[in-house]
């Protein structure tokens, strides 16, 4: 499996941010993180979490929905998912509507998203995060605490489309990037598809959360052996 | 509810049988799903493992086999398995793999239950209709284990090879090379075929073996020209071709023997040597048989025992059906009482008078479990002389009853046991106490009626059991009043029926109370069975073996007494089951005392359902055997 560049040493930035917090939610976080990188993906309890935003610009577009479901490499728990509406400071785009399918309505309706703040960090803790496309998680989470705490969250990941643009580029071989061969796309719903993985017709937070949790365990099962430390698969 | 999980709940209605459920219920059931995804060719459930949930298949395709290999089923989408494992002890019974790549979503077994109790569509689809459906849970027990179904007669691959008495051995040694056989049988035209229905040997007077010509012919130097029967062994052991596989390797172990003759009626099959059933033998308690023989004191012997409640969990676990657990059992126990005969007669040195020690009850009839008293008495030789030899007998039957209680048999309480004088008749005495039971059949007969009823020799001169069987089958059908006084006490224990009624009424309650499953289930059973089978005269001890000729004999209306095999067999696995688990999963003690709430939603309606045909046995014998009938 091609191996990423330079990783960080998520232990370590772990303890250095727990030195210099002053948050509780935010220690208990840090102090609750796994920090055994040889862990077999086998015994690692994940939690995977999707965004839905108002849109994709980092300056002024803010949080809408956050979806989330605690998974392992054999089960997906449907019964511990949460999923919460917020009032985005910035207002909804039309076409964000069509996307998501949440209503003006509903989003009028709901709390700022610093009352989901403790609910959506203790479900967080002592996991890892599992995401389709880390920049986006990782933006939004640490910006929506900065402006509410002070002090944002810094956090490792196994991001679904990076295990999928190792397993494509491991397939294209060296031949295919001599020649430059054009990747498949490797968007949730494109990257499912490899899988047998079945079209859901929501795409609301909490349904892209189970969408990528099964991607996970489907690229787990074809491309890993059960064995396969943690570290390896964190970015 | 919110419908949180939309797709999965659209999914779930569009599929049987949850498109029956109200839109509530697939919801929340949506919500509490776990998924779970199989890459091609992966293995979804192992045979025998542990299964908690239901899997309901969302994409992808799943093929379930039996446990030899065979395919049993193929799913797709929408497909469902797992529940014969949660219907029946929460082991997967159809191993399942992945034939594409599969998303599954589980349903945990307490929301499963939740949902059979509260959805009557939802429970009947995992049903059957009416009375199938414990024939069914019966036979899918059956159909998925080989050992259970596996009979002599399938291990038979050629004819029987058989010569003449007067053949010499060297025709013998000719005839076994031609043939590429290791045994032959020796046949005596000139034997009269007994009328005895249980003398199943025929012409055959004996077997000769590879290892009877080396030791009996080139060792001794016997000349070439000698006949057959000259080194032929005579100890010949039968089995019919309808044992069980099973019964083959333990008549083996138990006479120490290397060739088994099967016959049918009287004509012999076929032979199978220990090599045919060496793949089958993997069962721990032929190893706890070889091992009782080898125990060189009381001592020993009950250190030993030790070990017999692992041996019955493991039997119970590689899913024997009850009718070999209780055989492999009631071999084990009548191991020991032969291990614990051979030292008292060391000890105490030769019989003066040859004797037959019988067993009684549950171990006559191969149906003793793990808790079982010692019921068991002695034939002696008419020439016994109370003065000169009862001496000796108490000396012997005292050290086989301590001995047999200090490996974990009770003493029986109704002190039916051969250390009471009492139980130490001659054989023409039993046959006076036997004549007098049936001729007068007072309340204490009628209740020794359901032990001494049921007798098999256990060692020395068991044709003297065989007798008094004789004796008994052919007395006890003449006798009708004795028939109906054995009817109308076999109506005396009742099923816990009211039980199921009171069980659904404190659904919610605790349950403290618990139905004995042995005293209103298998016992009762077996005294309707006992009856039937007297009545036809039959000298089958084993209560399906008598099912088997009351079958044969049309005794009962059409299909009652597969009925009754299905209830005998459904409850005594649930007995059996129930004690496996309490020396398993609880260490303690195993009893016949069940608290049904133990037991699944579809465990509860088929015991219901065998206690009912029960009931309906118990009212059937009330006119079938009625003294009024009898005076006709």
């Amino acid at each position: 499996m091609a191996k990423q560049g330079a990783k960080l040493d998520w232990p370590s930035r772990y303890q250095q941010q727990l030195k210099v917090s002053k948050q509780p939610l935010i220690q208990e976080f840090y102090s609750s993180a796994i920090n055994d990188l040889s862990m077999p993906i086998s015994d690692v309890p994940m939690v995977a979490l999707d965004f839905e935003t108002t849109g994709l610009n980092f300056d002024g577009d803010d949080i809408v929905s956050v979806g989330l479901v605690p998974f392992n490499s054999k089960r997906i728990f449907c019964k511990y998912s949460k999923h919460w509406i917020v009032q985005p400071r910035q207002k909804l785009a039309e076409e964000s509507i069509v996307i998501h399918g949440i209503t003006h309505s509903e989003v009028s309706e709901a709390p700022d998203f610093s009352s989901i703040m403790e609910p959506l960090l203790s479900a967080l803790n002592g996991k890892v995060i599992v995401v389709h496309f880390a920049p986006i998680e990782r933006h939004f989470l640490y910006q929506a605490l900065q402006a509410r705490l002070g002090e944002g969250l810094e956090f490792a990941v196994i991001d679904t489309l990076d295990l999928e643009t190792r397993a494509l580029k491991a397939k294209q071989g060296i031949l295919g990037r001599l020649f430059n061969s054009k990747l498949d796309s490797v968007r949730l719903a494109d990257s499912r598809i490899r899988y047998s993985l079945p079209a859901y017709q929501n795409h609301n937070a909490l349904n892209d959360a189970i969408a990528t949790a099964e991607l996970l365990q489907a690229q787990l099962a074809y491309h890993y052996r059960s064995d396969t430390p943690l570290g390896e698969l964190l970015i | 509810m919110q419908a949180e999980h939309v797709d999965i709940a659209q999914f779930l209605s569009d599929h049987a049988p949850f498109d029956d459920l109200p839109e509530e219920a697939v919801n929340k059931l949506a919500s509490q799903v776990e998924i779970s995804y199989f890459r091609v060719g992966t293995q979804i459930l192992n045979y025998g493992e542990d299964i908690a949930d239901l899997y309901v298949i969302r994409t992808g395709a799943v093929e379930m086999y039996r446990r030899d290999g065979e395919l049993y089923n193929r799913l797709t989408v929408g497909g469902i398995f797992g529940q014969m494992g949660l219907l029946m002890n929460r082991k997967v019974r159809f191993p399942a793999k992945a034939l594409e790549d599969t998303l599954v979503y589980c349903i945990n077994v307490e929301l499963f239950n939740q949902y059979c109790d509260e959805y009557d569509v939802f429970a009947d689809f995992f049903e059957a209709d009416g009375n199938v459906r414990l024939h069914q849970a019966v036979v899918e027990q059956a159909d998925s284990n080989d050992l259970t179904t596996a009979k002599v007669k399938s291990l038979l691959h050629r004819d029987v090879v058989t010569v003449a008495k007067d053949a010499s051995v060297q025709m013998v040694a000719q005839l076994m090379t031609q043939e590429s056989v290791s045994s032959v049988l020796v046949t005596d035209a000139d034997k009269p075929i007994s009328d005895d229905p249980d003398d199943d040997d025929g012409q055959v007077v004996g077997i000769i073996t590879d290892r009877d010509l080396r030791t009996s012919v080139i060792a001794n130097g016997l000349s070439y020209e000698a006949p057959a029967a000259q080194i032929m062994q005579t100890d010949l052991v039968l089995l019919d071709s309808n044992a069980y596989v099973f019964e083959a390797v333990l008549a083996m172990l138990r006479d120490n023997i290397h060739h088994l003759p099967v016959v049918v009626k009287k004509k012999p099959i076929g032979v199978i040597s220990q090599s045919d059933i060496l793949r089958y033998e993997s069962q721990s308690s032929l190893l706890l048989v070889r091992g009782i023989l080898a125990q060189q004191s009381v001592e020993d012997l009950a250190h030993y025992a030790r070990q017999l409640p692992n041996v019955f969990v493991r039997m119970v676990n590689e899913d024997a059906n009850s009718h070999m657990i209780g055989t492999a059992m009631a071999v084990i126990g009548r191991t020991f009482k032969q291990r614990l005969l051979d030292l008292a007669e060391e000890k105490f040195g030769p019989p003066p008078v040859p004797y037959c020690f019988i067993a009684l009850g549950s171990m006559a009839r191969d149906e003793q479990l793990i808790v079982t008293d010692q019921d068991n008495a002695i034939i002696l030789d008419n020439g016994f002389n109370e003065e000169l030899h009862d001496e000796y007998f108490q000396n012997l039957a005292d050290f086989v009853c301590d001995g047999l209680a200090e490996c974990g048999y009770k003493y029986c309480e109704g002190e039916i046991m051969a250390s009471f004088k009492k139980w130490r008749l001659t054989r023409e005495q039993w046959q006076e106490q036997f004549a007098d039971w049936m001729a007068e059949p007072k309340p204490q007969a009628l209740l020794h009626s359901s032990i001494f009823f049921d007798l098999d020799g256990v060692y020395g001169k068991n044709k003297w059991a065989d007798e008094l069987k004789r004796f008994i089958a052919t007395e006890g059908r003449k006798n009708k009043r004795f028939l109906a006084n054995l009817a109308s006490n076999a109506r005396n224990r009742t099923p816990p029926l009211g039980f199921f009624k009171d069980f659904v009424l404190e659904h919610n309650g605790q349950h403290k109370r618990s139905m004995n499953l042995k005293r209103r289930g298998t016992a009762p059973l077996s005294d309707v069975i006992r009856v039937h089978a007297l009545a036809i005269g039959s000298r089958k001890q084993n209560s399906f073996e008598r099912l088997e000729d009351i079958i044969d004999a049309k005794l009962l209306p059409e299909g009652k007494a597969q009925d009754l095999r299905d209830a005998l067999e459904y409850i005594a696995m649930v007995r059996i089951r129930h004690q496996a688990w309490q020396i398993e999963k609880l260490d303690e003690a195993p009893d016949n005392d069940l608290e049904p709430h133990l037991l699944s939603p579809f465990e509860q309606r088929n015991l219901k359902e065998a206690f009912a045909i029960l009931d309906k046995a118990q009212n059937f014998l009330k006119f079938r055997y009625s003294a009024n009938s009898g005076m006709k």
